[in-house]
């Protein structure tokens, strides 16, 4: 029920700002050189001279109907706009969160255990460029070094010229659906084409996971609880990952869950520099193009991912905390 | 241990194996394929009766031929026979028959009849989206279009409301809105009333060089070559068209030789392959005219003297020679260079003293305007320029920066100022600029024309209205190619609205592509005649 209430508010609130945004999304339709008949025409058949209670309505039994409307930026349905841009979105997203949590993990727990060593040192000069570096800069000089000048990775876009629209379209994600296809060199040119920007986006979530891992594992690690193990003698080891990270995994999950949604809305300028066909390029062209129907229905979809993920990290605890058992 | 270790070499070789290969597959692209970095996002629809973005027309350009047509090579020559191959004028004038050319056919295999011509120019009048203005010029309207459009045989008449110079209207007839579109194939589309517009958006039914092999918005264009093109097959077999938004990304691929042409490289980014000897830099001179409109609502900007002195206070040597280098060049008349009719007379230049000494003698020692500039850097550059050139003499401007639909809606709605921005033209006929700048049937505020002399209030001479029209009805090209002079001349002295600069496109390329042109100052892109050596 609450799921329904958070998505119905979400939906409210993107729609209202959508109607009062100081753009004319009549103007994207009729160009520059239409004339008031040809302006009202349009004015009306987009519905915007109904009340805005009733535009709201008719709005939300179509995204019932999982009908979002056309793109005005781009001709398409926006569902069908949606269906492409989101998938490359989410491989970007999941590959960043996974080289995010595979570092970043170990890397907080490790600066825990040996707070104030040379592990902790780099993590946190780790943590406060990743911080503080323009995501933008550090994309353009990436493509520059590992593409520009050593050709060890492809270049801006999702695959190379050659394997563009090569490979079926199974579940929109191209690295598997070159697997699906026995596709080895599609796959290979998909996987030199993610592996810098996921690597930045991997880069930006890992400062943030280290950070948090660590914080939790301090506070672990001054519990008594482990100071009882250490007394028993148990090895550093044990007690570091059987005793104190054990218990730091359920909120380490929220992190982590909550760290991919983040790459999942907040990837667009690693988008716009990659030339990246994801979701955040999407959102951000049709909203300066007053394109409503596509930033409603891109929104609504990023927010659904947030509340799914929070369902899912909630399921997750109960499974993992002794205390819910 | 061991183990361990040997798992790491391992992935270490394989991510190794997985990069180094990979990268050498892209080392150029296939001989038969043009693979080109362009901001493509503005595209909204590929019907021919609709698009009329820059990108989309690109498109456009390059799917259907028109009844008469540019050659790519040159395309100030004027307009020559496409799928029509001849045309006549009636002795009075109002009535052009066009023959249409035998044996070509659409993409689909049917024939391209006379039925089709007369079609697609009626269903572009009915559907009366943005680019019909530019049919209805002749006295078409959806109700008439039938009657005044018609077939017979393999023979097009066109009937006009006017005896319109038959270069108006053949120049009007060869833009994308004139497309010859297969009538067969759209009917089987169509959804209500539509007349197969929702199709056509994202599909082909035309009959020229290349067809429709794919086109995903803000992503990518994909054309593949017309064995069967009546002009001959293209050497080009596969066009790719893709959305690169930043201009360091394209001079990167280009320099790593993944695509053949970039079409949006900064100045910076043009000096930058400017050295590199495997790539080359064009010049094209494109149609787009930079201009600063003074809105005539506002007391200060509509005294003639303020006018007058506005035309010196901008630096247009300076800033051509700075952030506009390589990209725009100095203009000052409404037709670009490469239309006809234009001016090269540039008679104003930036004199501070000479605006102050105009401004001084008409009693104007201050005051403050205001401008709304699109966040685009060279319009915030050029306003910034000229805020610094007011306050010598006394002025103050107040820059306001918005979004491009923001200040296009304040902009239609009367209520800029001092506006900066561009026009590009709409076909290849002089009308098309003249009848935007120098021509305003009615002033009133609720009059809604998109003409700019109505978006800034100016109310254009009756002499000078009478002028542009009569132009259009000039049958001797030498005589209209003075008349439209004349109206420039006169348009320098009064006009409110100033024309800047002129937009030269610089395009980088591979040294191998040849014949490339980007349509100069009257047309879209071409690819037919492109090849790569």
């Amino acid at each position: 029920m609450s799921l329904v209430l958070t998505l119905v508010g979400l939906l409210l609130v993107t729609f209202v700002i959508g109607r009062v945004m100081p753009i004319d999304p009549v103007l994207k339709v009729v160009g520059e050189r239409a004339t008031q008949a040809q302006y009202d025409a349009a004015y009306q058949a987009m519905g915007l001279d109904k009340p805005l209670w009733q535009q709201f309505l008719r709005y939300m039994a179509e995204v019932l109907r999982g009908d979002f409307g056309r793109s005005i930026s781009t001709g398409h349905p926006v569902a069908q706009d949606l269906k492409r841009a989101f998938p490359a979105t989410l491989e970007l997203a999941a590959l960043g969160t996974l080289i995010g949590v595979c570092v970043g993990v170990p890397l907080g727990v490790i600066a825990a255990a040996r707070r104030g060593g040379w592990v902790d040192q780099i993590a946190r000069v780790v943590a406060l460029v990743g911080y503080s570096m323009p995501i933008f800069w550090l994309g353009l000089m990436g493509l520059l070094l590992f593409y520009g000048i050593l050709g060890w990775v492809g270049g801006p876009g999702r695959q190379g010229i050659i394997y563009d629209g090569m490979v079926p379209m199974v579940t929109g994600l191209v690295l598997v659906d070159s697997l699906i296809a026995g596709d080895w060199g599609a796959f290979r040119d998909a996987f030199s084409h993610i592996v810098l920007p996921a690597s930045l986006l991997g880069y930006f979530s890992l400062a943030y996971i280290s950070r948090m891992t660590r914080s939790f594992m301090l506070e672990q690690l001054s519990a008594e609880y482990i100071i009882t193990a250490r007394v028993k003698g148990l090895s550093e080891r044990r007690v570091i990952w059987g005793h104190a990270f054990r218990n730091i995994l359920v909120p380490l999950i929220t992190v982590i869950a909550l760290s991919f949604g983040s790459l999942l809305e907040g990837s667009v300028l690693t988008e716009i520099v990659f030339s990246w066909p994801g979701i955040g390029q999407y959102i951000t062209k049709t909203l300066l193009a007053g394109d409503m129907n596509a930033v409603l229905g891109g929104t609504v979809v990023v927010g659904a991912c947030f509340v799914a993920l929070n369902i899912f990290s909630d399921i997750l605890y109960r499974l993992l905390d002794p205390r819910a058992k | 241990m061991q183990n361990r270790f040997s798992l790491r070499t391992l992935l270490l070789a394989s991510a190794v194996s997985l990069a180094v290969p990979a990268s050498a597959a892209w080392a150029e692209t296939p001989a038969d394929t043009l693979v080109i970095a362009h901001q493509i996002d503005d595209i909204i629809s590929l019907d021919p009766g609709q698009s009329f973005e820059f990108s989309g027309q690109d498109v456009v350009n390059n799917l259907y031929d028109q009844l008469v047509d540019l050659d790519p090579l040159d395309v100030t020559a004027g307009v020559k026979p496409s799928l029509a191959e001849s045309w006549e004028v009636s002795e009075d004038g109002k009535t052009i028959t066009l023959t249409m050319r035998e044996g070509v056919k659409f993409h689909s295999g049917n024939p391209v009849r006379a039925e089709d011509a007369a079609w697609s120019l009626q269903r572009a009048v009915k559907l009366n989206k943005s680019p019909a203005f530019i049919l209805n010029q002749f006295g078409f309207t959806p109700e008439n279009v039938d009657e005044m459009v018609s077939f017979e045989g393999n023979k097009l008449t066109l009937k006009l409301d006017q005896p319109y110079a038959q270069s108006f209207v053949l120049n009007c007839l060869a833009s994308e809105v004139g497309s010859v579109i297969d009538k067969e194939t759209v009917m089987a589309h169509v959804e209500g009333d539509d007349f197969g517009n929702t199709w056509l958006s994202t599909n082909d039914a035309g009959a020229g060089a290349f067809t429709l092999a794919a086109w995903r918005p803000n992503e990518v264009v994909q054309l593949a070559a017309n064995p069967d093109y009546w002009q001959g097959a293209p050497a080009i077999k596969r066009v790719i068209v893709r959305h690169v938004q930043e201009s360091s990304a394209q001079r990167l691929l280009l320099e790593q030789g993944d695509i053949d042409v970039a079409r949006n490289l900064t100045p910076t980014d043009v000096d930058g392959v400017s050295g590199n000897d495997k790539l080359k830099v064009m010049d094209d001179l494109r149609g787009r005219i930079l201009y600063m409109g003074l809105g005539q609502q506002d007391p200060l900007l509509s005294k003639p003297e303020m006018i007058e002195a506005m035309k010196y206070l901008i630096d247009y040597a300076g800033m051509e020679s700075s952030f506009l280098k390589g990209q725009w060049k100095v203009h000052q008349n409404f037709l670009p260079e490469g239309y006809l009719g234009a001016s090269d007379e540039n008679p104003w230049t930036h004199d501070i003293e000479k605006a102050r000494a105009i401004l001084t003698d008409a009693g104007i020692t201050s005051g403050t305007v205001k401008t709304i500039v699109r966040d685009i850097r060279e319009y915030v550059d050029a306003a910034q320029t000229l805020q610094a050139a007011m306050a010598q003499v006394g002025l103050t401007l107040e820059i306001q920066q918005m979004t491009g639909a923001q200040v296009l809606d304040a902009y239609r709605a009367r209520q800029v100022p001092i506006f900066i921005g561009e026009w590009g033209p709409d076909y290849a006929d002089p009308n098309t600029n003249a009848s935007t700048f120098a021509y305003n049937p009615n002033n009133a505020a609720d009059a809604g024309l998109s003409q700019l002399a109505w978006r800034n209030s100016w109310a254009v001479p009756e002499e000078m209205n009478q002028a542009t029209v009569a132009a259009t009805l000039e049958g001797d090209t030498d005589k209209r190619v003075q008349m439209y002079l004349d109206i420039q001349s006169q348009y320098r002295e009064i006009a409110p609205i100033i024309p800047m600069f002129q937009k030269i496109e610089q395009v980088a390329m591979q040294q191998n592509v040849q014949n490339w042109t980007s349509g100069g100052s009257v047309s879209s892109v071409v690819y037919r005649q492109v090849t790569k050596e």
